[in-house]
Protein backbone atom coordinates (compact mmCIF):
# COMPACT_ATOMS: atom_id res chain seq x y z
CA UNK A 1 0.00 0.00 0.00
CA UNK A 2 1.71 3.13 -1.08
CA UNK A 3 0.61 6.73 -0.34
CA UNK A 4 1.41 9.92 -1.27
CA UNK A 5 0.59 12.64 0.66
CA UNK A 6 0.44 16.44 -0.86
CA UNK A 7 1.54 18.82 2.06
CA UNK A 8 1.74 22.60 1.64
CA UNK A 9 3.47 24.95 3.71
CA UNK A 10 1.52 27.64 5.63
CA UNK A 11 1.75 30.70 7.89
CA UNK A 12 0.44 29.06 11.64
CA UNK A 13 -3.31 29.90 12.22
CA UNK A 14 -2.38 32.21 15.01
CA UNK A 15 -0.68 34.69 12.85
CA UNK A 16 -1.62 38.11 11.86
CA UNK A 17 -1.95 38.69 8.27
CA UNK A 18 -0.10 42.28 7.36
CA UNK A 19 -0.84 43.32 3.64
CA UNK A 20 1.63 44.99 2.19
CA UNK A 21 1.21 49.11 1.38
CA UNK A 22 0.51 48.21 -2.26
CA UNK A 23 -1.64 45.53 -1.62
CA UNK A 24 0.30 43.53 -4.09
CA UNK A 25 0.61 40.62 -1.62
CA UNK A 26 0.94 39.70 2.25
CA UNK A 27 4.09 40.80 4.19
CA UNK A 28 5.65 37.12 4.51
CA UNK A 29 8.79 38.38 7.06
CA UNK A 30 7.75 37.93 10.65
CA UNK A 31 5.55 34.41 9.89
CA UNK A 32 6.22 31.21 11.26
CA UNK A 33 5.11 28.79 8.43
CA UNK A 34 4.20 24.92 9.41
CA UNK A 35 2.33 22.59 7.97
CA UNK A 36 -1.05 22.87 7.08
CA UNK A 37 -2.76 21.53 9.80
CA UNK A 38 -5.40 19.37 7.06
CA UNK A 39 -2.41 17.96 5.16
CA UNK A 40 -1.42 16.16 9.29
CA UNK A 41 -4.32 13.93 8.93
CA UNK A 42 -2.83 13.01 5.41
CA UNK A 43 0.51 12.51 6.88
CA UNK A 44 -0.86 10.35 9.89
CA UNK A 45 -3.83 8.32 7.77
CA UNK A 46 -0.61 7.46 5.18
CA UNK A 47 1.93 6.04 7.96
CA UNK A 48 -1.50 3.90 9.81
CA UNK A 49 -2.00 2.73 6.50
CA UNK A 50 1.80 1.72 5.96
CA UNK A 51 1.82 -0.13 9.47
CA UNK A 52 -1.44 -1.76 8.36
CA UNK A 53 -0.35 -3.01 5.10
CA UNK A 54 3.34 -2.23 4.57
CA UNK A 55 4.68 -0.04 1.33
CA UNK A 56 5.45 3.38 1.23
CA UNK A 57 4.52 7.06 2.47
CA UNK A 58 5.91 9.48 0.24
CA UNK A 59 5.47 13.67 0.87
CA UNK A 60 4.79 15.77 -2.09
CA UNK A 61 5.24 19.49 -1.61
CA UNK A 62 6.23 22.86 -3.74
CA UNK A 63 7.51 25.56 -2.53
CA UNK A 64 10.84 27.36 -2.06
CA UNK A 65 13.76 25.70 0.31
CA UNK A 66 12.00 27.34 3.64
CA UNK A 67 9.50 24.05 3.07
CA UNK A 68 12.00 21.65 3.82
CA UNK A 69 11.70 22.86 7.09
CA UNK A 70 8.05 21.17 6.72
CA UNK A 71 9.38 18.08 4.82
CA UNK A 72 11.69 17.39 7.71
CA UNK A 73 8.77 17.19 9.97
CA UNK A 74 6.46 14.96 8.03
CA UNK A 75 10.10 12.65 7.67
CA UNK A 76 10.46 12.64 11.14
CA UNK A 77 6.75 11.41 11.69
CA UNK A 78 8.04 8.29 10.00
CA UNK A 79 7.10 8.73 6.31
CA UNK A 80 9.58 7.36 3.93
CA UNK A 81 10.86 9.93 1.17
CA UNK A 82 9.97 13.51 -0.01
CA UNK A 83 9.43 15.03 -3.22
CA UNK A 84 10.53 19.18 -3.29
CA UNK A 85 9.01 20.95 -6.31
CA UNK A 86 11.30 23.64 -6.72
CA UNK A 87 11.94 26.16 -9.30
CA UNK A 88 10.64 30.12 -9.34
CA UNK A 89 8.57 29.00 -12.29
CA UNK A 90 5.81 27.45 -10.37
CA UNK A 91 5.72 30.53 -7.80
CA UNK A 92 1.96 32.24 -8.14
CA UNK A 93 0.27 29.77 -9.36
CA UNK A 94 -3.34 28.79 -8.70
CA UNK A 95 -5.37 25.69 -7.75
CA UNK A 96 -5.14 24.61 -11.12
CA UNK A 97 -1.33 25.41 -12.25
CA UNK A 98 -0.69 24.08 -9.14
CA UNK A 99 -1.80 20.91 -9.64
CA UNK A 100 -0.93 20.73 -13.04
CA UNK A 101 2.60 20.58 -11.34
CA UNK A 102 1.89 18.26 -8.87
CA UNK A 103 -0.29 15.76 -10.86
CA UNK A 104 3.09 15.52 -13.13
CA UNK A 105 5.49 14.52 -10.46
CA UNK A 106 2.70 11.93 -9.56
CA UNK A 107 2.77 10.27 -12.57
CA UNK A 108 6.76 9.15 -11.44
CA UNK A 109 5.51 7.72 -7.97
CA UNK A 110 3.86 4.81 -7.08
CA UNK A 111 0.38 5.24 -5.24
CA UNK A 112 -3.04 4.02 -4.11
CA UNK A 113 -4.28 6.78 -2.17
CA UNK A 114 -3.29 10.57 -2.24
CA UNK A 115 -4.13 12.46 0.01
CA UNK A 116 -4.54 15.96 0.28
CA UNK A 117 -6.08 18.23 3.40
CA UNK A 118 -9.44 19.25 3.11
CA UNK A 119 -7.94 23.10 2.23
CA UNK A 120 -4.64 24.77 2.52
CA UNK A 121 -5.33 27.30 5.41
CA UNK A 122 -3.78 30.15 3.50
CA UNK A 123 -5.44 30.54 0.60
CA UNK A 124 -8.55 28.55 1.46
CA UNK A 125 -9.07 27.44 -2.22
CA UNK A 126 -10.42 23.64 -1.67
CA UNK A 127 -9.06 22.73 -4.86
CA UNK A 128 -6.26 21.52 -6.05
CA UNK A 129 -7.54 17.43 -4.49
CA UNK A 130 -10.46 17.96 -6.72
CA UNK A 131 -8.41 19.37 -9.70
CA UNK A 132 -5.50 16.56 -9.41
CA UNK A 133 -7.95 13.57 -9.18
CA UNK A 134 -9.09 14.97 -12.78
CA UNK A 135 -5.55 15.83 -14.26
CA UNK A 136 -4.97 11.98 -13.19
CA UNK A 137 -8.03 10.36 -14.36
CA UNK A 138 -8.79 9.44 -10.54
CA UNK A 139 -11.89 9.95 -8.35
CA UNK A 140 -11.81 11.64 -5.22
CA UNK A 141 -13.62 11.92 -2.08
CA UNK A 142 -13.62 15.10 -0.37
CA UNK A 143 -13.38 15.94 3.79
CA UNK A 144 -13.15 12.30 4.63
CA UNK A 145 -13.18 11.50 8.64
CA UNK A 146 -12.64 7.61 8.39
CA UNK A 147 -11.31 4.98 5.83
CA UNK A 148 -10.92 1.71 5.83
CA UNK A 149 -9.03 0.02 2.71
CA UNK A 150 -10.54 -3.55 1.34
CA UNK A 151 -8.06 -6.19 2.06
CA UNK A 152 -7.33 -6.14 -2.03
CA UNK A 153 -6.81 -2.79 -1.84
CA UNK A 154 -8.54 -2.30 -5.02
CA UNK A 155 -11.39 0.00 -2.93
CA UNK A 156 -11.61 1.66 0.56
CA UNK A 157 -14.64 3.01 2.51
CA UNK A 158 -14.25 6.24 3.54
CA UNK A 159 -16.64 8.53 6.32
CA UNK A 160 -17.48 12.08 4.57
CA UNK A 161 -18.65 14.83 6.42
CA UNK A 162 -21.51 16.73 4.90
CA UNK A 163 -24.57 19.11 6.02
CA UNK A 164 -26.63 17.09 8.38
CA UNK A 165 -24.69 13.73 8.46
CA UNK A 166 -22.05 11.56 7.92
CA UNK A 167 -22.10 9.95 4.40
CA UNK A 168 -20.38 6.61 3.90
CA UNK A 169 -19.33 6.01 0.75
CA UNK A 170 -17.17 3.42 -1.30
CA UNK A 171 -14.35 4.04 -3.85
CA UNK A 172 -11.92 2.72 -6.29
CA UNK A 173 -8.22 3.02 -5.82
CA UNK A 174 -6.26 4.40 -6.87
CA UNK A 175 -8.13 7.60 -5.52
CA UNK A 176 -7.19 11.20 -4.27
CA UNK A 177 -8.65 11.92 -0.57
CA UNK A 178 -9.34 15.30 0.67
CA UNK A 179 -8.35 14.77 4.69
CA UNK A 180 -10.68 16.99 7.35
CA UNK A 181 -10.31 16.88 11.08
CA UNK A 182 -11.84 14.17 12.74
CA UNK A 183 -10.21 11.33 10.89
CA UNK A 184 -7.22 10.94 13.20
CA UNK A 185 -4.71 12.42 15.81
CA UNK A 186 -1.86 13.22 14.20
CA UNK A 187 1.52 11.98 15.99
CA UNK A 188 4.21 14.13 17.40
CA UNK A 189 7.70 13.57 15.49
CA UNK A 190 9.56 11.53 18.22
CA UNK A 191 13.21 12.43 18.59
CA UNK A 192 14.84 9.33 17.08
CA UNK A 193 12.33 9.90 14.31
CA UNK A 194 14.09 13.51 13.92
CA UNK A 195 17.48 12.08 13.94
CA UNK A 196 16.22 9.72 11.19
CA UNK A 197 14.56 12.33 9.28
CA UNK A 198 17.44 14.18 8.49
CA UNK A 199 18.97 10.92 6.09
CA UNK A 200 15.72 10.28 4.70
CA UNK A 201 15.79 10.54 0.64
CA UNK A 202 14.28 14.13 -0.64
CA UNK A 203 14.03 14.54 -4.31
CA UNK A 204 14.29 17.92 -5.37
CA UNK A 205 12.67 18.61 -8.88
CA UNK A 206 12.45 21.86 -11.22
CA UNK A 207 10.48 22.71 -13.90
CA UNK A 208 12.98 20.98 -16.71
CA UNK A 209 13.06 17.68 -14.33
CA UNK A 210 9.08 17.32 -14.59
CA UNK A 211 9.28 18.28 -18.33
CA UNK A 212 7.01 20.76 -18.00
CA UNK A 213 6.99 24.36 -20.31
CA UNK A 214 6.85 27.07 -17.66
CA UNK A 215 3.52 28.41 -19.92
CA UNK A 216 1.46 25.91 -18.32
CA UNK A 217 2.72 26.27 -14.02
CA UNK A 218 2.92 28.91 -11.73
CA UNK A 219 1.54 32.47 -12.78
CA UNK A 220 1.65 32.08 -16.58
CA UNK A 221 -0.35 28.35 -16.33
CA UNK A 222 -3.10 30.09 -13.88
CA UNK A 223 -6.67 30.48 -14.60
CA UNK A 224 -6.91 33.03 -11.87
CA UNK A 225 -5.26 36.25 -10.91
CA UNK A 226 -4.99 37.84 -7.85
CA UNK A 227 -4.89 41.47 -8.95
CA UNK A 228 -5.02 43.17 -5.03
CA UNK A 229 -4.85 41.82 -1.42
CA UNK A 230 -6.71 44.41 1.25
CA UNK A 231 -7.36 44.39 4.95
CA UNK A 232 -10.71 43.08 6.13
CA UNK A 233 -13.06 45.76 6.92
CA UNK A 234 -12.76 47.22 10.55
CA UNK A 235 -14.88 46.16 13.08
CA UNK A 236 -15.54 48.88 15.40
CA UNK A 237 -15.55 47.20 19.17
CA UNK A 238 -19.59 48.34 19.77
CA UNK A 239 -21.21 48.73 22.97
CA UNK A 240 -20.66 47.14 26.50
CA UNK A 241 -24.33 46.08 27.74
CA UNK A 242 -24.65 48.03 31.48
CA UNK A 243 -26.77 47.16 34.11
CA UNK A 244 -27.35 45.66 37.20
CA UNK A 245 -26.91 41.51 36.10
CA UNK A 246 -28.81 39.23 34.12
CA UNK A 247 -32.11 40.70 34.59
CA UNK A 248 -31.08 44.14 33.66
CA UNK A 249 -28.86 43.70 30.20
CA UNK A 250 -30.87 40.46 28.78
CA UNK A 251 -33.81 42.44 28.34
CA UNK A 252 -31.64 45.66 27.07
CA UNK A 253 -29.74 43.50 24.57
CA UNK A 254 -33.04 41.88 23.11
CA UNK A 255 -34.28 45.28 22.62
CA UNK A 256 -30.86 46.22 20.57
CA UNK A 257 -31.17 43.04 18.21
CA UNK A 258 -34.72 44.15 17.42
CA UNK A 259 -34.61 47.56 16.90
CA UNK A 260 -31.50 48.42 16.35
CA UNK A 261 -29.61 45.44 14.81
CA UNK A 262 -33.09 44.13 13.59
CA UNK A 263 -31.66 40.40 13.45
CA UNK A 264 -34.29 39.13 15.30
CA UNK B 1 -19.94 31.60 -26.39
CA UNK B 2 -22.69 33.42 -25.31
CA UNK B 3 -23.06 36.21 -22.77
CA UNK B 4 -25.38 33.82 -20.19
CA UNK B 5 -24.54 33.88 -16.48
CA UNK B 6 -25.21 30.58 -15.42
CA UNK B 7 -26.00 29.14 -11.63
CA UNK B 8 -25.90 25.60 -10.30
CA UNK B 9 -28.97 25.86 -8.36
CA UNK B 10 -28.40 23.13 -5.57
CA UNK B 11 -31.55 21.42 -4.47
CA UNK B 12 -31.83 19.34 -0.70
CA UNK B 13 -34.37 17.85 0.31
CA UNK B 14 -37.30 19.22 -2.16
CA UNK B 15 -35.59 22.98 -1.71
CA UNK B 16 -33.85 25.04 -3.43
CA UNK B 17 -30.98 26.14 -1.63
CA UNK B 18 -30.96 30.05 -0.45
CA UNK B 19 -27.51 30.42 -1.73
CA UNK B 20 -28.93 29.53 -5.11
CA UNK B 21 -31.85 32.33 -5.47
CA UNK B 22 -28.77 34.42 -3.50
CA UNK B 23 -26.73 33.91 -7.18
CA UNK B 24 -29.77 34.36 -9.64
CA UNK B 25 -30.48 38.08 -7.88
CA UNK B 26 -26.75 38.61 -8.64
CA UNK B 27 -26.63 37.24 -11.67
CA UNK B 28 -29.75 39.11 -12.80
CA UNK B 29 -27.87 41.94 -12.31
CA UNK B 30 -24.47 41.45 -14.12
CA UNK B 31 -27.03 40.04 -16.75
CA UNK B 32 -28.50 43.15 -17.24
CA UNK B 33 -25.32 45.50 -17.68
CA UNK B 34 -23.68 42.23 -19.79
CA UNK B 35 -26.33 42.28 -21.97
CA UNK B 36 -27.24 38.65 -21.37
CA UNK B 37 -29.39 36.72 -19.94
CA UNK B 38 -29.39 34.07 -16.80
CA UNK B 39 -29.85 30.07 -16.67
CA UNK B 40 -30.09 28.24 -14.13
CA UNK B 41 -28.87 24.66 -13.93
CA UNK B 42 -31.30 22.26 -11.57
CA UNK B 43 -30.37 18.58 -11.36
CA UNK B 44 -31.77 15.54 -9.08
CA UNK B 45 -34.35 13.75 -8.94
CA UNK B 46 -38.20 14.68 -9.35
CA UNK B 47 -37.37 18.40 -8.95
CA UNK B 48 -39.08 19.91 -12.24
CA UNK B 49 -41.65 21.33 -9.86
CA UNK B 50 -38.54 23.44 -8.03
CA UNK B 51 -37.98 24.59 -11.68
CA UNK B 52 -40.17 27.43 -11.50
CA UNK B 53 -39.00 29.29 -8.41
CA UNK B 54 -35.95 29.64 -10.13
CA UNK B 55 -37.31 32.01 -12.93
CA UNK B 56 -39.04 34.39 -10.40
CA UNK B 57 -35.88 35.28 -9.15
CA UNK B 58 -34.70 35.95 -12.41
CA UNK B 59 -33.31 32.79 -14.36
CA UNK B 60 -34.71 33.51 -17.73
CA UNK B 61 -34.03 29.33 -18.38
CA UNK B 62 -33.55 26.27 -16.50
CA UNK B 63 -31.64 23.75 -17.32
CA UNK B 64 -33.14 20.44 -15.63
CA UNK B 65 -31.65 17.60 -15.53
CA UNK B 66 -33.84 14.75 -13.71
CA UNK B 67 -33.10 11.22 -13.28
CA UNK B 68 -32.65 8.44 -11.06
CA UNK B 69 -29.51 8.46 -11.47
CA UNK B 70 -28.91 11.89 -9.95
CA UNK B 71 -31.32 11.35 -7.35
CA UNK B 72 -27.83 11.82 -4.66
CA UNK B 73 -25.06 13.82 -5.53
CA UNK B 74 -22.03 11.67 -6.71
CA UNK B 75 -19.09 13.75 -7.99
CA UNK B 76 -18.99 11.64 -11.35
CA UNK B 77 -22.50 11.95 -12.37
CA UNK B 78 -22.47 15.61 -11.57
CA UNK B 79 -19.63 16.91 -13.05
CA UNK B 80 -20.35 14.77 -16.33
CA UNK B 81 -23.88 16.01 -16.86
CA UNK B 82 -22.64 19.77 -16.14
CA UNK B 83 -19.40 19.72 -17.98
CA UNK B 84 -21.25 18.38 -21.12
CA UNK B 85 -23.96 21.19 -20.33
CA UNK B 86 -21.10 24.14 -20.54
CA UNK B 87 -19.17 22.25 -23.37
CA UNK B 88 -22.44 22.80 -25.22
CA UNK B 89 -23.50 25.91 -24.26
CA UNK B 90 -20.79 27.86 -23.33
CA UNK B 91 -21.73 30.20 -20.72
CA UNK B 92 -19.37 33.06 -19.87
CA UNK B 93 -19.88 32.80 -16.33
CA UNK B 94 -20.97 29.67 -14.09
CA UNK B 95 -21.82 30.00 -10.45
CA UNK B 96 -22.44 27.67 -7.73
CA UNK B 97 -23.11 27.95 -3.84
CA UNK B 98 -19.73 27.66 -1.92
CA UNK B 99 -21.28 24.54 0.00
CA UNK B 100 -20.30 21.01 0.10
CA UNK B 101 -21.52 20.35 -2.94
CA UNK B 102 -20.73 23.08 -4.16
CA UNK B 103 -17.05 22.72 -3.44
CA UNK B 104 -16.73 19.38 -4.51
CA UNK B 105 -18.31 19.74 -7.43
CA UNK B 106 -16.95 22.80 -8.84
CA UNK B 107 -13.05 22.13 -9.39
CA UNK B 108 -13.65 18.68 -10.93
CA UNK B 109 -15.84 21.03 -13.18
CA UNK B 110 -13.64 23.41 -13.77
CA UNK B 111 -10.43 21.34 -14.14
CA UNK B 112 -12.17 18.96 -16.97
CA UNK B 113 -12.74 22.48 -19.43
CA UNK B 114 -9.53 24.15 -17.80
CA UNK B 115 -11.72 26.82 -16.67
CA UNK B 116 -10.76 29.16 -14.14
CA UNK B 117 -12.37 29.08 -10.46
CA UNK B 118 -12.39 31.11 -7.18
CA UNK B 119 -13.67 29.48 -4.08
CA UNK B 120 -16.11 31.04 -1.30
CA UNK B 121 -16.23 34.31 -2.90
CA UNK B 122 -18.20 36.90 -1.10
CA UNK B 123 -18.45 39.73 -3.74
CA UNK B 124 -19.18 39.24 -7.44
CA UNK B 125 -18.88 41.81 -10.59
CA UNK B 126 -17.58 42.94 -13.63
CA UNK B 127 -15.12 44.63 -14.85
CA UNK B 128 -15.31 45.26 -18.63
CA UNK B 129 -17.48 42.83 -19.04
CA UNK B 130 -15.80 39.89 -17.22
CA UNK B 131 -15.82 38.13 -13.95
CA UNK B 132 -14.42 39.58 -11.08
CA UNK B 133 -14.47 38.57 -7.47
CA UNK B 134 -13.28 39.44 -4.43
CA UNK B 135 -12.61 36.30 -1.75
CA UNK B 136 -10.86 35.89 1.26
CA UNK B 137 -8.27 34.63 2.42
CA UNK B 138 -6.57 33.20 5.52
CA UNK B 139 -10.61 32.44 6.99
CA UNK B 140 -10.98 36.14 6.71
CA UNK B 141 -7.71 37.61 7.79
CA UNK B 142 -7.29 39.01 4.34
CA UNK B 143 -9.07 39.78 1.17
CA UNK B 144 -8.16 39.40 -2.48
CA UNK B 145 -9.62 40.64 -5.68
CA UNK B 146 -9.75 38.06 -8.57
CA UNK B 147 -9.41 38.40 -12.40
CA UNK B 148 -9.33 35.85 -14.82
CA UNK B 149 -7.88 34.71 -18.32
CA UNK B 150 -7.08 32.16 -20.42
CA UNK B 151 -10.28 30.76 -20.33
CA UNK B 152 -14.09 30.51 -22.71
CA UNK B 153 -15.90 30.38 -19.27
CA UNK B 154 -15.47 31.96 -15.72
CA UNK B 155 -16.29 29.90 -12.63
CA UNK B 156 -16.63 31.11 -8.86
CA UNK B 157 -18.46 29.79 -5.89
CA UNK B 158 -20.11 32.32 -3.81
CA UNK B 159 -20.51 32.24 0.01
CA UNK B 160 -24.01 31.52 1.51
CA UNK B 161 -25.50 34.71 3.11
CA UNK B 162 -23.31 37.02 1.41
CA UNK B 163 -25.29 38.26 -1.10
CA UNK B 164 -28.69 39.80 -1.25
CA UNK B 165 -31.90 38.09 -2.76
CA UNK B 166 -34.04 40.01 -4.65
CA UNK B 167 -38.07 40.10 -4.19
CA UNK B 168 -39.62 37.14 -6.90
CA UNK B 169 -41.95 38.00 -8.96
CA UNK B 170 -44.05 35.26 -9.55
CA UNK B 171 -45.12 36.04 -13.08
CA UNK B 172 -41.81 35.37 -14.32
CA UNK B 173 -41.73 31.58 -15.52
CA UNK B 174 -38.49 30.42 -16.50
CA UNK B 175 -37.61 28.45 -20.44
CA UNK B 176 -37.18 24.71 -19.50
CA UNK B 177 -35.02 22.78 -20.88
CA UNK B 178 -34.46 19.52 -20.56
CA UNK B 179 -31.38 17.63 -20.65
CA UNK B 180 -30.73 14.32 -21.82
CA UNK B 181 -28.54 12.37 -19.07
CA UNK B 182 -26.59 9.84 -20.50
CA UNK B 183 -24.65 8.03 -17.54
CA UNK B 184 -22.99 4.92 -17.51
CA UNK B 185 -23.29 2.92 -14.30
CA UNK B 186 -19.41 2.63 -14.34
CA UNK B 187 -18.72 6.49 -14.99
CA UNK B 188 -19.81 6.49 -11.09
CA UNK B 189 -16.55 5.43 -9.40
CA UNK B 190 -17.98 6.03 -5.46
CA UNK B 191 -21.27 4.44 -4.35
CA UNK B 192 -22.77 5.73 -1.05
CA UNK B 193 -23.54 3.07 0.47
CA UNK B 194 -25.28 4.72 4.18
CA UNK B 195 -26.07 8.25 4.98
CA UNK B 196 -26.02 8.55 8.69
CA UNK B 197 -27.87 11.63 10.59
CA UNK B 198 -26.14 13.60 13.09
CA UNK B 199 -28.08 16.55 13.14
CA UNK B 200 -31.59 17.65 13.48
CA UNK B 201 -33.77 20.37 11.37
CA UNK B 202 -31.16 22.78 11.74
CA UNK B 203 -29.12 24.88 8.75
CA UNK B 204 -25.33 23.73 8.06
CA UNK B 205 -23.55 26.34 10.14
CA UNK B 206 -22.23 27.36 6.98
CA UNK B 207 -25.64 28.83 5.75
CA UNK B 208 -27.02 29.39 9.08
CA UNK B 209 -28.88 32.73 9.39
CA UNK B 210 -28.09 32.97 13.53
CA UNK B 211 -25.48 30.95 15.29
CA UNK B 212 -25.29 30.60 18.90
CA UNK B 213 -21.75 29.39 19.74
CA UNK B 214 -19.70 28.15 22.83
CA UNK B 215 -16.24 28.14 24.10
CA UNK B 216 -13.85 26.88 26.38
CA UNK B 217 -15.90 29.06 29.08
CA UNK B 218 -18.80 26.43 28.92
CA UNK B 219 -17.00 24.38 31.43
CA UNK B 220 -18.35 21.17 29.79
CA UNK B 221 -20.34 18.67 26.68
CA UNK B 222 -23.10 19.18 29.12
CA UNK B 223 -23.53 22.86 29.18
CA UNK B 224 -24.08 22.80 25.47
CA UNK B 225 -27.48 22.35 26.50
CA UNK B 226 -28.33 25.50 27.55
CA UNK B 227 -27.40 26.91 24.12
CA UNK B 228 -29.29 24.02 22.56
CA UNK B 229 -32.39 25.93 24.41
CA UNK B 230 -31.37 29.27 23.26
CA UNK B 231 -30.90 28.02 19.79
CA UNK B 232 -34.17 26.16 19.85
CA UNK B 233 -36.03 29.68 20.49
CA UNK B 234 -33.82 31.67 17.71
CA UNK B 235 -33.98 28.61 15.19
CA UNK B 236 -30.61 28.99 15.47
CA UNK B 237 -27.53 26.15 15.24
CA UNK B 238 -25.31 25.99 17.46
CA UNK B 239 -21.55 26.38 16.75
CA UNK B 240 -18.05 25.42 19.18
CA UNK B 241 -14.54 26.99 19.08
CA UNK B 242 -11.84 25.17 18.86
CA UNK B 243 -11.01 24.58 22.43
CA UNK B 244 -14.70 23.17 22.98
CA UNK B 245 -13.75 21.01 20.09
CA UNK B 246 -10.56 19.73 21.25
CA UNK B 247 -11.94 19.01 24.48
CA UNK B 248 -14.22 17.01 22.80
CA UNK B 249 -17.20 19.00 23.84
CA UNK B 250 -18.70 18.89 20.46
CA UNK B 251 -18.38 17.63 17.17
CA UNK B 252 -15.62 19.04 14.76
CA UNK B 253 -18.24 19.42 12.19
CA UNK B 254 -19.70 22.15 14.95
CA UNK B 255 -16.47 23.61 14.96
CA UNK B 256 -16.16 28.18 14.39
CA UNK B 257 -12.85 29.67 13.00
CA UNK B 258 -9.85 29.02 10.83
CA UNK B 259 -9.57 24.94 10.85
CA UNK B 260 -12.85 24.95 11.32
CA UNK B 261 -15.75 26.90 9.38
CA UNK B 262 -16.09 29.88 7.94
CA UNK B 263 -19.68 31.22 8.97
CA UNK B 264 -21.83 34.40 7.82
CA UNK B 265 -25.03 34.80 10.00
CA UNK B 266 -26.79 37.62 10.33
CA UNK B 267 -25.95 37.51 13.78
CA UNK B 268 -23.20 35.56 15.94
CA UNK B 269 -23.93 35.30 19.58
CA UNK B 270 -20.50 33.93 21.17
CA UNK B 271 -20.89 32.81 24.46
CA UNK B 272 -17.93 31.72 26.82
CA UNK B 273 -15.15 32.51 23.83
CA UNK B 274 -12.52 34.27 24.45
CA UNK B 275 -12.01 35.49 20.35
CA UNK B 276 -8.33 34.09 19.27
CA UNK B 277 -7.42 34.79 16.50
CA UNK B 278 -8.36 32.01 14.54
CA UNK B 279 -11.61 31.76 15.94
CA UNK B 280 -12.19 35.14 14.88
CA UNK B 281 -10.93 34.94 11.15
CA UNK B 282 -13.88 32.39 11.02
CA UNK B 283 -16.53 34.67 12.06
CA UNK B 284 -15.95 38.07 11.89
CA UNK B 285 -18.24 38.49 8.40
CA UNK B 286 -21.02 38.07 10.73
CA UNK B 287 -23.66 40.57 10.16
CA UNK B 288 -23.93 40.86 14.26
CA UNK B 289 -21.46 39.67 16.81
CA UNK B 290 -22.80 39.58 20.59
CA UNK B 291 -20.48 38.16 23.07
CA UNK B 292 -20.91 37.12 26.21
CA UNK B 293 -18.11 36.39 28.36
CA UNK B 294 -17.45 37.59 32.39
CA UNK B 295 -13.77 38.46 30.98
CA UNK B 296 -14.01 42.00 30.34
CA UNK B 297 -10.87 41.79 28.43
CA UNK B 298 -11.05 38.99 26.35
CA UNK B 299 -10.84 40.01 22.51
CA UNK B 300 -14.09 39.05 21.36
CA UNK B 301 -15.41 42.13 22.75
CA UNK B 302 -13.00 44.10 20.10
CA UNK B 303 -15.07 42.55 17.48
CA UNK B 304 -18.62 42.15 18.58
CA UNK B 305 -21.36 44.76 18.55
CA UNK B 306 -22.99 44.50 21.37
CA UNK B 307 -21.59 42.85 24.70
CA UNK B 308 -22.48 41.52 28.10
CA UNK B 309 -19.27 41.37 30.33
CA UNK B 310 -20.82 38.90 32.98
CA UNK B 311 -21.03 35.19 34.01
CA UNK B 312 -22.42 33.47 30.98
CA UNK B 313 -24.07 30.43 32.88
CA UNK B 314 -26.56 33.09 34.94
CA UNK B 315 -27.43 35.36 31.59
CA UNK B 316 -28.01 32.86 29.34
CA UNK B 317 -31.29 31.59 30.29
CA UNK B 318 -32.41 35.29 31.21
CA UNK B 319 -31.90 35.62 27.64
CA UNK B 320 -33.52 32.74 26.23
CA UNK B 321 -36.65 33.63 27.93
CA UNK B 322 -36.68 37.17 26.54
CA UNK B 323 -36.33 35.94 23.72
CA UNK B 324 -39.23 33.53 24.09
CA UNK B 325 -41.40 36.50 25.51
CA UNK B 326 -40.53 38.54 22.12
CA UNK B 327 -41.58 35.62 19.94
CA UNK B 328 -44.63 34.65 21.78
CA UNK B 329 -45.59 38.58 21.28
CA UNK B 330 -44.42 38.56 17.79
Amino acid sequence: MNSVVCVKQVPDTESVIKIKPDGSGIITDDLKFVMNPYDEYGVEEALKLKEKFGGSATILCMGPSRVVETIRTGLAMGVDKAVQLDDPAFEGGDAFATAKALAEALKGLEYDVIFCGKQAVDDDLSQVGQILAELLGLPHVSLIQKLQVADDKKSAVVDRQVEGGIEVLKVLLPAVLTTQKGLNEPRYASLPGIMKAKKKPLDVKDLAALGLNADSVGCNGSKTMITKYTAPPERAAGKIIEGEGPQETAPKLVQLLREEAKVI
Amino acid sequence: MSNSIWVFAEAKEGKIKKVALEMISEAKKMAEKLGGDVSAVLMGQNVEPLAEQLGHYGANKVYLADHEVLKDYTTDAYSKVLTELIKENEPSIVLYGATILGKDLSPRVAARLEAGLATDCTGVGLDDGKLTVTRPMFAGKAYTDISFSGSKTNMASVRPNALPVTPPDESKKPEIIKVDVNINPDDIRTTIQEFVKTAGERADLTEAEIIVSGGRGMKGPENFQMLEELADVLGATVGASRAAVDAGWKAVSDQVGQTGKVVSPNLYIACGISGAIQHLAGMSTSKFIVAINKDSDAPIFQKADYGIVDDLFKVIPVLTEEFKKLKADS
